[in-house]
């Protein structure tokens, strides 16, 4: 039983509201119970603790943009909002950092140190940008983007985070420099965690410089044959931002998209080696599809691959739509990173999630894990696939929140 | 409890004898004392048993040993590290890996290697520059330290400005561990689901298990390289040189500082040829694609002379580049020529602050009438500093060793980190707890506690008071220790 009142009490000191959620708090189709605001990191600790004390289960919810993805939580008593915390905390422009809240949107952080021509290269997609996803939403979902190719994932840009543990515990790890191996990087454990060891409230990131000039190599044909070309560009010595591969649903032809930065002409010389590479055209402009997910109603998965497996997914997205009746998109980068929009009926998704995993030898070679889905489909399928080390991550789950307060259900095993 | 840890440590090594091959368990103790130390030889411990793992399943018969009986145990590659990680430990088992040497896969076109934990750095590089490819994490010890142990430490080296650390460069591994459980996390795919168990696994110093293999990437070899050496009359001047560097968007794939003291120890060690009168020297090096490299280096040697350097040179080959890095490498060993004993210090700090830090530490060290030579990866304001003393003068030690922990603090004052790329080990344990709060080291204890309840895996590292994994953290309520003195908000 959700005791409104003493979480309105736990929070009155630091700040921020309590209030009795609506139909829109639903998380995934969840209804939840009570919705706090907290605007500090104290704020949080304390209606945490007293959740938890509770018996609560909370789950975090910033700009809600990926809310429906990981599997819905077992319930939800109390939505935590972290959109009070948006304060950029500090950006070091001449250190090349940045650290801020976790409920400041994304687009806020990029604006902001875009004022020292530089760039947090998360590349979320552009509807998620603009739907306000937040920098704890981002970290915690472990987002990525299209130039991950050359300068990692959101993984690799954090350097530090600050957690508050379903008991309340406030807990930081990492630092504010890019370079410190003080300690176990919890920080990078967290990312992808989708709220369930804590809820991070702060994190530190490095920054790029943006590159002042941009060109892009484009290029199309069939599957097999674009894979081949993108692949030719990613193992060239033209040190490309992005290679980047689209295959829409139903289509025998795939695109794919490179992009060079960098300064000056140079970069159109790398743009114009890469399109002859490519077999293509030099544009200056990314193609429309370029760093969105694949859009519409379906189910949203993410396909891992080799280098080299990136062909075989593409012609598994194709077997699996002539097999299974199912529509199968599938757009990401070169690198191995893709995400997969299949649409059909649960038995359809089902069939074709499992060809999409069939399409690497070995869990080590690709993994596909879905994002977002009905119910019907995801009782069809299992959702997570094979996770490697589920024993350790379940130890570590019982480590942190051993109650299972935060968002039980919602990831890989039940965790 | 009951039986002694030497008890237990007898009945691990009656069981490695009847299991292991002949000559895998070392007990005698002249050989054992041979790995008393690793590279950070003011801590040294003889090990109670030397196991010489020659096969994942010989780590594995050795762990599961440990755990039955409550053994701590300690892995050790080439043991060049820096911090006592690979300390042994006296009633415990030393694994040694260096035997484990395969690279059991180099697959260029998938961009990645599957190598076990005793393959040398620089020994897959060699394997895969051949093909265009080599291993990015590159430690100054990289022609004898091994992936293991940067796996375990999450190495750097002087080219991680551009390229990360060794945590950016591994997507799998196969780890036993503190219960003896084999388990494969990650492969040659990225993002593995679930959680990020690679993350916490690199860096964390041997203490949740024993990794025998590691997938890691394989990065294409530049196009171009190239590098220059610029002599400043003083270190503020190189300073601001860098400054501008990265001010202009500009990341090298190095740039390495080193100041007069410095340069001394190296032209008296390799005659290295630095130009004389130089107060700091910067090595910068920038890679990539021929033309973007072009264009950048002048920008580069510009904003140097802007900034005061009186000599530039550039390196117009392999060997030339060769000549400008010999110094650089050497400077930790070149110390030796003009200082009987020295402390090399491993601190960052963001890297604006770094005039100002450098004066402070040159404050300290006259302070205390102790000479510090500093060479450092001035990009990533990444220092060491290297503290000279001579043992047999009495307080000597004490003093060196006071300037070295002086300039942890100031390194914590500006909002860095007491270690950059040599680790925490058993030298600065004692540290953390200026770095981090007790829930802090509480919760990562407990991450520990999940892969290790026992406690047996490199125990007295990293932590500098083990947590038992049954209780509760303590809720300790005060305030962080650099909020309370007024140094850095909590982060």
């Amino acid at each position: 039983m959700t005791d409104a009142d003493r979480l309105a009490d736990a929070l009155r000191p630091h700040g921020g509201e309590v209030r009795t959620a609506g139909p829109a708090d639903a998380v995934d189709g969840v209804p939840a119970t009570v919705v706090a605001r907290p605007v500090t990191t104290d704020g949080v600790a304390a209606v945490l603790r007293e959740a938890t004390a509770q018996g609560l289960v909370t789950v975090a919810r910033g700009g809600a943009t990926a809310l429906d993805w990981g599997a819905p939580p077992e319930r939800v008593d109390l939505l935590l909002d972290t959109t009070g915390l948006d304060r950029l905390v500090e950006h070091g422009a001449g250190d090349l950092v940045v650290v801020a809240e976790a409920g400041l949107p994304v687009a806020e952080l990029l604006g902001h140190v875009a004022g020292a021509a530089q760039e947090l290269v998360v590349d979320l997609p552009p509807d998620r940008l603009a739907g306000g996803s937040t920098v704890g939403g981002a970290l915690s979902t472990g987002a990525s983007g299209p130039r991950r190719l050359q300068r990692g994932a959101l993984r690799d840009l954090v350097l530090g985070a600050t957690v508050v543990l379903a008991d309340g515990t406030v807990a930081t790890a990492g630092g504010t420099v890019v370079k410190n191996v003080a300690g176990y990087d919890l920080a990078k454990l967290l990312t992808g965690a989708y709220g369930t060891l804590g809820v991070v409230v702060r994190a530190a990131f490095r920054l790029h410089p943006v590159r002042p000039d941009r060109a892009f190599g484009v290029a199309a044909g069939p599957a097999a044959d674009v894979a081949a070309r993108a692949r030719s560009v990613v193992a060239s010595q033209l040190a490309p931002a992005a290679v980047e591969i689209d295959r829409p649903a139903g289509s025998d032809v795939a695109e794919v998209a490179v992009l060079l930065e960098g300064a000056g002409a140079a970069v159109g010389r790398r743009a114009a080696e890469a399109a002859g590479l490519l077999d293509g055209r030099v544009q200056d402009e990314p193609p429309a599809w370029w760093g969105a997910l694949p859009g519409g109603p379906g189910t949203l998965a993410k396909a891992t691959a080799t280098l080299t497996g990136v062909a075989d997914l593409l012609a598994a997205a194709r077997a699996a739509e002539q097999r299974h009746g199912a529509g199968v998109a599938l757009r990401g980068t070169a690198a191995g990173v893709l995400h997969a929009l299949v649409t059909g009926t649960p038995g359809a998704t089902a069939g074709a999630v499992g060809r999409l995993r069939g399409a690497a030898p070995s869990p080590r070679e690709g993994t596909v894990t879905v994002l977002r889905a009905s119910r019907e489909v995801r009782a069809a399928l299992d959702v997570w696939g094979p996770v490697g080390g589920l024993d350790l991550m379940r130890a570590v789950k019982r480590q942190l929140d051993p109650g299972r307060n935060l968002a039980p259900g919602r990831f890989v095993g039940g965790i | 409890m009951g039986e002694s840890g030497v008890g237990r440590l007898g009945r691990v090594i009656g069981e490695l004898m009847g299991t292991l091959g002949t000559g895998q368990v070392i007990t005698d103790r002249q050989r054992r004392r041979t790995y008393e130390c690793d590279g950070l030889s003011a801590y040294r411990v003889v090990p109670g048993v030397v196991v010489l793992a020659r096969t994942a399943a010989d780590v594995v018969t050795t762990v599961r040993a440990c755990a039955r009986h409550g053994v701590p145990f300690v892995a050790r590659g080439s043991g060049t590290g820096l911090s006592g990680g690979a300390l042994p430990h006296a009633e415990g088992v030393l694994v040694v890996l260096s035997q484990l040497r395969a690279v059991r896969e180099a697959d260029v076109d998938n961009q990645r290697a599957v190598v076990e934990p005793g393959v040398i750095n620089l020994q897959l590089t060699a394997a895969t520059s051949p093909d265009g490819y080599y291993f990015a994490p590159d430690p100054s010890s990289q022609s004898v330290c091994s992936i293991g142990g940067n796996v375990a430490e999450n190495s750097g080296g002087a080219h991680c400005l551009k390229y990360g650390f060794t945590t950016n460069h591994v997507t799998g591994l196969d780890l036993v561990t503190p219960g003896g459980e084999q388990v494969e996390i990650g492969g040659k795919a990225p993002d593995p689901p679930g959680y990020d168990l690679l993350g916490a696994l690199v860096g964390s110093e041997g203490t949740l298990g024993v990794v025998t293999a590691a997938t890691v990437r394989l990065t294409r070899l530049p196009q171009e390289v190239r590098t220059l050496l610029a002599a400043f009359r003083t270190m503020d001047d190189a300073g601001a040189a860098t400054s501008a560097i990265i001010a202009a968007g500009v990341i090298p794939a190095a740039i390495e500082m080193m100041d007069a003291l410095a340069i001394e120890a190296a032209e008296a060690a390799v005659h290295c040829g630095y130009p004389a009168g130089a107060g700091a020297v910067l090595v910068i090096e920038l890679d990539g694609p021929a033309p973007d490299v072009a264009g950048e280096f002048d920008d580069v040697v510009r904003l140097c002379e802007t900034a005061g350097a009186f000599e530039v040179r550039v390196a117009a080959d392999d060997a030339e580049r060769a000549l400008i890095w010999k110094g650089r490498k050497s400077a930790f060993a070149a110390v030796g020529r003009i200082s009987p004993d020295y402390i090399v210090q491993d601190g960052v700090i963001p890297r604006t602050a770094l005039p100002q830090v450098l004066r402070q530490i040159a404050e300290l060290g006259e302070r205390a009438g102790v000479r510090v030579a500093n060479v450092f990866h001035a990009g990533d304001g990444n220092l060491h500093p290297l503290v000279l003393f001579d043992g047999g003068v009495p307080g000597a030690v004490d003093r060196a060793e006071e300037v070295a922990g002086g300039i942890l603090d100031l390194c914590l004052e500006h909002g860095g980190s007491i270690t950059g790329e040599h680790g925490v080990g058993a030298d600065k344990a004692k540290h953390m707890p200026r770095m981090f709060t007790p829930d802090d080291l509480d919760t990562m204890q407990a991450v520990r506690c999940a892969f290790d309840p026992e406690g047996i895996a490199n125990p007295g590292k990293v932590f500098p008071t083990p947590r038992l994994c049954g209780e509760r953290p303590g809720r300790h309520r005060g305030a962080h220790p650099l909020a309370e003195s007024g140094v850095a908000e909590v982060f």
